[in-house]
C-alpha cells in the first residue's frame, strides 16, 4: 500500500545499515531511546536492531499508554462497571491488562459486567444514543494522538444533550514523561545518547515541544516515522548528530509532522481538557502536570465525579519488572516472570499485554535471538 | 496504541464531516473533525476512526530520495558520481 510498501524496501534497508555501520565510531556507544511503543514494535518486528552495529543499541521507552496505566485505574474502571452498573466502553488494548487480584476488564465482562470494546469514540456516542436508559462511560486512555477523538466525542455529547454519556479520563502527555526519563538518566538511571521522537503524537503536537530535550538536557532528538526505513534513517540522523557534536531537534517524518502540528486538534484539547496537577504512571510514579482531566466547563461529563467508587489499594504482581522496564533500566529478559509464567497468552504485567510493550515485542520477535550469534534474516517480506 | 494507517479519501460527506477511505481492499468511514481542507484523493493518517493529518506526497518523495542517497557509501559517491541511487519510486497504490 502507498506510504507503507516503499518504506519497507529491503535493498534500501541493507544499504542504510551499511552506511550506519560505516559511520558509527567503533570507540563509542550510541544508546538511542525509542520513546514510543510503535517504534519498539517496528524495531522487533522487522529485525532493525540486528541490522545495527553492536555499539548502537535501542533502549525501549515508556511510550505505550496501556503499559504506563497504573493498576489502580483499571481497578477503578472495573468498579465503575460493577458498582454503578454502567456500560463501560474502551479500546481493545485495555481488555486484558491485569488489574488487582488477577482481574481484568475481560474477566469482569465474563462475570456479567457490561463492558464493550469499541473502535472509535463515534461508536461510544452511538451506544449512548441507542441506549438512553443506560449510563455509558468511555474509558479513555492514550497520549496526544488519541486525545483529540475523545475531545470530539465530549463536544458532540454536549451539543446533542446526551446526558447518559461520560468519560473516565486517563489521557497522558508525552513531554512530561520525557522530562522524567531525562531527569533520572545518568549513572544510576538509564544512559541515553539520543531520542527517537514519537511519530503520530508529533503529527498532533508538532516538533516544537521537544526543544527542551536538546536545550535543557543536551540530548539530540529525531522525530521518526513508524516504518522500518524511517527508524533506520532516524538512527543514522542521530549517529550523525552525535558524531558532529550537534544537539538539535530534527524531523525525519516530514510527510506528516510539521513544527507547529495540528492546530485544530490542539485547540480542541485546550478547550475540552485541563491539566491535572499530578497523575500516577506505572514505573515512573506520580508525575506533575503529566495528564489531562475534563475542563471545568465539561465537568458534568466527568465519570469520576458522576460515579464515585470505592476501591482497595492496588496490589502489584510480585516479581513483575514492568516498572524498571518502562524506565529503560532493565530489559524484559531480566524479569524472573518473563516467559514463565508471563507470556502474551498469560500476561502478568502490562508490558506483555500490548503488542507495543517491550516484553510482548521480546517474546513475539526477539526471544530466541537475544543470545543468538546468527544474525536473523531481514524481515521485510 | 498510537498506530495510524495511511489511507486514501474516496468520497466526502460535507454535512456529516466524514469521509470514506480506502485502506487497501477495505473501505471505511472516518471522521474529518480533526482536519481541514480534505479533498478526494488526499492521503490521511487514520487513527481510531479519525483523520489525524494529511500526508504530503512531496515530503514522502523527498524522504525516499534522501534515504536512497544516505544508502550510498562515501566511496561509491566518489567512484560513481553519475550513478543513480537505488530505485525508490513512490508507491502507486498497488495492493498487496
Amino acid at each position: 500500500m502507498k506510504y507503507i510498501d516503499e518504506f519497507r524496501d529491503k535493498g534500501l534497508a541493507r544499504r542504510l545499515a551499511e552506511t550506519i555501520a560505516a559511520e558509527a565510531h567503533p570507540g563509542r556507544d550510541y544508546r538511542l531511546m525509542e520513546f514510543c511503543g510503535g517504534h519498539t514494535h517496528a524495531i522487533f518486528r522487522y529485525g532493525v536492531q540486528h541490522l545495527m552495529p553492536p555499539n548502537l543499541r535501542f533502549i525501549h521507552g515508556p511510550g505505550c499508554p496501556v503499559c504506563v496505566l497504573p493498576m489502580a485505574r483499571i481497578d477503578h474502571a472495573i468498579a465503575l462497571a460493577t458498582q454503578h452498573a454502567v456500560t463501560l466502553c474502551t479500546y481493545g488494548d485495555l481488555m486484558r491488562v491485569p488489574a488487582s487480584e488477577r482481574k481484568s476488564l475481560l474477566k469482569a465482562k465474563a462475570d456479567g459486567a457490561d463492558i464493550r470494546m469499541i473502535y472509535s469514540t463515534q461508536d461510544v456516542l452511538r451506544i449512548a444514543r441507542d441506549n438512553p436508559d443506560r449510563q455509558v462511560v468511555f474509558f479513555a486512555i492514550g497520549f496526544e494522538t488519541t486525545t483529540p477523538p475523545t475531545a470530539v466525542a465530549v463536544k458532540t455529547a454536549r451539543a446533542e444533550g446526551l446526558t447518559n454519556f461520560s468519560v473516565f479520563c486517563n489521557h497522558v502527555l508525552t513531554p512530561s514523561a520525557l522530562q522524567t526519563i531525562l531527569s533520572t538518566a545518568g549513572p544510576d538511571g538509564v544512559q541515553l545518547d539520543g531520542i527517537l521522537g514519537p511519530s503520530h503524537v508529533s503529527t498532533l503536537i508538532g516538533s516544537r515541544p521537544y526543544r527542551f530535550v536538546a536545550e535543557q538536557f543536551g540530548v539530540p532528538v529525531v522525530i521518526a516515522g513508524f516504518e522500518p526505513l524511517d527508524v533506520m534513517q532516524s538512527a543514522l540522523m542521530l549517529v550523525r548528530q552525535l558524531n558532529e557534536g550537534r544537539c538539535e531537534v530534527e524531523n525525519q517524518y516530514t510527510r506528516a509532522v510539521s513544527e507547529e502540528g495540528n492546530r485544530k486538534a490542539q485547540d480542541l484539547i485546550e478547550e475540552v481538557f485541563r491539566i491535572r496537577p499530578e497523575f500516577e504512571w506505572r514505573g515512573l510514579g506520580f508525575l506533575p502536570n503529566s495528564a489531562l482531566a475534563l475542563a471545568d466547563a465539561y465537568a458534568d461529563l466527568d465519570a469520576e465525579q458522576r460515579f464515585p467508587v470505592e476501591i482497595a489499594p492496588a496490589k502489584e504482581i510480585k516479581g513483575c519488572e514492568c516498572p524498571a522496564i518502562l524506565r529503560g533500566v532493565k530489559t524484559p529478559t531480566e524479569c524472573k516472570l518473563f516467559g514463565n509464567p508471563c507470556t502474551p497468552d498469560n500476561p502478568m504485567g502490562s508490558c506483555m499485554v500490548s503488542s507495543e510493550g517491550a516484553c510482548a515485542a521480546y517474546w513475539s520477535y526477539g526471544r530466541f535471538r537475544a543470545t543468538s550469534t546468527q544474525p536473523p534474516a531481514l524481515m521485510l517480506d | 496504541m498510537c498506530l495510524a494507517i495511511p489511507a486514501r479519501i474516496t468520497s466526502i460527506d460535507v454535512a456529516a464531516d466524514t469521509a470514506k477511505v480506502a485502506l487497501g481492499p477495505v473501505c471505511k468511514e472516518i471522521s474529518l473533525a480533526l482536519i481541514e481542507d480534505a479533498a478526494v484523493g488526499d492521503y490521511v493518517l487514520v487513527h481510531v476512526g479519525y483523520a489525524l493529518n494529511k500526508i504530503s506526497e512531496e515530503e514522502a518523495q523527498r524522504t525516499l530520495e534522501l534515504i536512497a542517497e544516505m544508502g550510498l557509501l562515501e566511496e561509491e559517491l566518489e567512484l560513481e558520481p553519475e550513478s543513480e541511487p537505488t530505485s525508490a519510486t513512490a508507491g502507486t497504490g498497488d495492493q498487496r
